[in-house]
């Protein structure tokens, strides 16, 4: 008799032990932790982690506990479309991650065929144009930077002949046929194509045909590892031609690791540190006290991805996936109200991303915001 | 006619640093029939250690190479031939070569996870000044490495073709038991084989690392080129593994500029399968007879 109540109590524990589990928000984030690209997963994963832990300091979300597991996807994709699945199955409701768009490409379609919303780094322009209704980003694609970048080469610059050095993995094809192709359309004349494998060590001889070809800018569009190698190499063989590119080229870790020869390069940026904003300004130094180094992009889109979820599920007000992705669909998100999107952003029904945007130069080693242009 | 200048110079600077690290394979072959895997690895790795002693101990960059220097003997030469060949050899190449493919795959691992899995910035010893040579722009870093890189070579084949010491680790290449009768010291020459292979790739590191940026998987490429190039040269020949890297550097770097940028890694490898059929020996090799 004594041995069936301690039974009976046991089980009920057990129960309530699996009641008090099952009150938690699950979600994953899966990034590139190891392989090239390292460095941009890893501050994307940093970036989660600091809002994830502020929205438990805060109560959650819904007044439930968020318990985040983090999956390593190697850089492969197709370790991540098998980390995506894992995830899924282990109850994730919301997906963070990833931060490659060849990885994201691939995955996107197992989170797609789960029904569960998924808020990606990437920015090539494939992943929004799928039609893929659970894939949303923390940025816009490159297809929406492309006019600003293309307006400055001709106008502000008066650029006729470039060169374009870029990645030749999805993200990179992504932006160079964007690129080209607004370009073209602008009447610039594309006078060196130069495509990089992923992990590439020596870009002397991408250098030396950038060099070589009379280009008057450089549009550098490499992921950051590749990008701090080009500029070093740039500096190496006195290319003295204006280097342009986007978020990667002028982030702290292509500073970090390319140090002087960083300065002069110039990036249009959706998201950076160097913002006159002060939401952006506190994430900074709260990342860095954190962490011990400053945050960049990828950091700002981690931290934006996470406090998506809570938001979008806090209106649907049930942590449903369904419901968080038909919510995220059109949403505008004012950065007053709801201060962890960092600045005022929407997405459309495609998961893409509208917000302001700056062109920055790097000067003595620091990011300098020199215009701000307005949401596309 | 600038442009190939520049070419061959950055080549050469290049592949003079893959050299070094195909030595390290050819070195190890003639004295222990070793073929080291982590061969890669090793050149990674001294590069993290200079790291950890600026970053951690707050070494000058003077101090932490030195220190680094003595880690990669201690590390890479003596502890490796003591822990890893002497025990594997008896039973075999084959179970060498795996033990060899375990080793790399233990230090990539571990400098990932006690250090960083993210590329690290690395300073260089060498000005960043360009010289403009006849229309090319010729950087002062790519000479020194050059310079550097056979200074260690040149210095290694003085070393075994004019003292003492040299000479019995040449006998002790050809033949160890006729080397013992002859009173060498066999054992310590196969030591000093594996230090020197150790200083050799302490060198490639630091040369290497601030181009490559210093990070855990930089022994994949490194080790594949070392070990094609040792191959291309001839993997019984010091100078032919100087002559197989200097080939790759260049064929590489022409390669990328005058055929295509998307098959640059192809063109070695094609390089090696016609060496393999043509010359199997390899370009400064020679052929070795082997009872079966």
């Amino acid at each position: 008799m004594k041995r069936t109540y301690l039974a009976g109590v046991s089980l009920t524990a057990l129960l309530m032990a699996g009641g008090a589990v099952a009150e938690t928000v699950k979600i994953a984030n899966i990034s590139e932790l190891s392989g090239p690209g390292a460095a941009a997963g890893t501050v994307w994963a940093h970036g989660v982690e600091l809002a994830v832990d502020e929205i438990n300091e805060h109560g959650g979300i819904l007044g439930m506990p968020v318990e985040m597991k983090e999956y390593d996807s190697q850089t492969d994709p197709q370790v991540s479309r098998a980390l995506v699945q894992k995830a899924i199955d282990e109850g994730a409701f919301a997906l963070l991650g990833t931060v490659y768009s060849s990885s994201t490409v691939v995955n996107m379609l197992v989170a797609q065929m789960n029904g569960i919303p998924q808020f990606t780094a990437s920015e090539a322009p494939s992943i929004t144009s799928k039609g893929n209704p659970y894939i949303f980003r923390t940025n816009w694609g490159a297809q929406k930077g492309m006019p600003k970048i293309g307006s400055y080469l001709k106008d502000q610059l008066g650029v006729s002949k470039v060169a374009i050095a870029w990645a030749n993995t999805e993200f990179g094809k992504g932006g160079h046929d964007s690129f080209v192709s607004i370009v073209e359309d602008m009447g610039l004349d594309v006078v060196a194509d130069i495509p990089s494998e992923q992990g590439q060590a020596d870009f002397s001889a991408d250098v030396l045909k950038i060099k070589n070809s009379d280009a008057e800018a450089v549009f550098i569009y490499l992921t950051q590892e590749e990008a701090a190698r080009f500029l070093m190499e740039a500096t190496k063989q006195g290319l003295d031609i204006p280097k342009i590119g986007d978020s990667v080229l002028t982030s702290e870790k292509v500073i970090d690791l390319a140090g002087a020869a960083a300065n002069g390069a110039k990036g249009h940026v959706a998201l950076t540190i160097a913002a006159d904003e002060p939401r952006v300004q506190e994430f900074a130094d709260k990342f860095s006290e954190r962490f011990g180094y400053s945050p960049d992009y990828n950091a700002m889109k981690g931290y934006i991805g996470a406090y998506t979820i809570k938001y979008g599920t806090e209106m649907v007000g049930e942590v449903n996936s369904q419901k968080l992705a038909d919510v995220v669909h059109g949403l505008c998100l004012d950065a007053d109200e709801y201060p962890g999107v960092l600045i005022d952003m929407c997405w459309d029904d495609t998961g893409e991303v509208s917000r302001e945007s700056y062109m920055v130069e790097v000067v003595d080693g620091r990011e300098q915001v020199s215009e701000v242009l307005p949401a596309n | 006619m600038a442009e190939l200048l520049q070419i061959l110079v950055s080549g050469l600077s290049a592949g003079a640093i893959y050299a070094l690290a195909a030595v390290g394979f050819t070195l190890l072959w003639q004295a222990s029939q070793t073929i080291n895997f982590a061969q890669g690895e090793f050149v990674m790795l001294p590069a993290f250690f200079v790291l950890a002693g600026m970053t951690i101990f707050g070494l000058p960059l003077w101090a932490a190479i030195l220190t680094a220097m003595v880690l990669s003997l201690l590390i890479l030469g003596a502890m490796f031939k003591k822990l890893i060949v002497e025990p594997m050899l008896p039973h075999g190449t084959l179970p060498l070569v795996i033990a060899t493919i375990a080793l790399g795959l233990l230090m990539k691992e571990s400098v990932k996870e006690f250090y960083s899995a993210q590329g690290q910035p690395f300073p260089t010893l060498f000005p960043q000044h360009v010289l403009d040579f006849f229309g090319a722009s010729i950087s002062v870093q790519d000479i020194c490495n050059l310079i550097v890189a056979f200074a260690a070579i040149i210095s290694l084949q003085l070393f075994l073709g004019r003292t003492r010491t040299g000479r019995a680790m040449q006998a002790t290449a050809q033949d160890p038991r006729v080397a013992e009768i002859l009173g060498v010291d066999v054992k310590r020459m196969v030591m000093y084989t594996f230090l020197i292979n150790g200083a050799l790739a302490a060198i490639a590191s630091i040369l290497i690392s601030p181009v490559y940026l210093a990070k855990f998987s930089n022994g994949e490429t490194l080790g594949m080129i070392a070990f094609i190039a040792a191959i291309v040269g001839g993997f019984n020949q010091i100078k032919g593994a100087l002559v197989g890297g200097l080939l790759i550097g260049v064929i590489d770097n022409v390669a990328a500029v005058y055929i295509s940028a998307e098959y640059r890694a192809a063109i070695p490898l094609i390089l090696l399968i016609v060496i393999i059929m043509v010359r199997p020996q390899g370009i400064m090799g020679t052929s070795e007879g082997r009872t079966v």
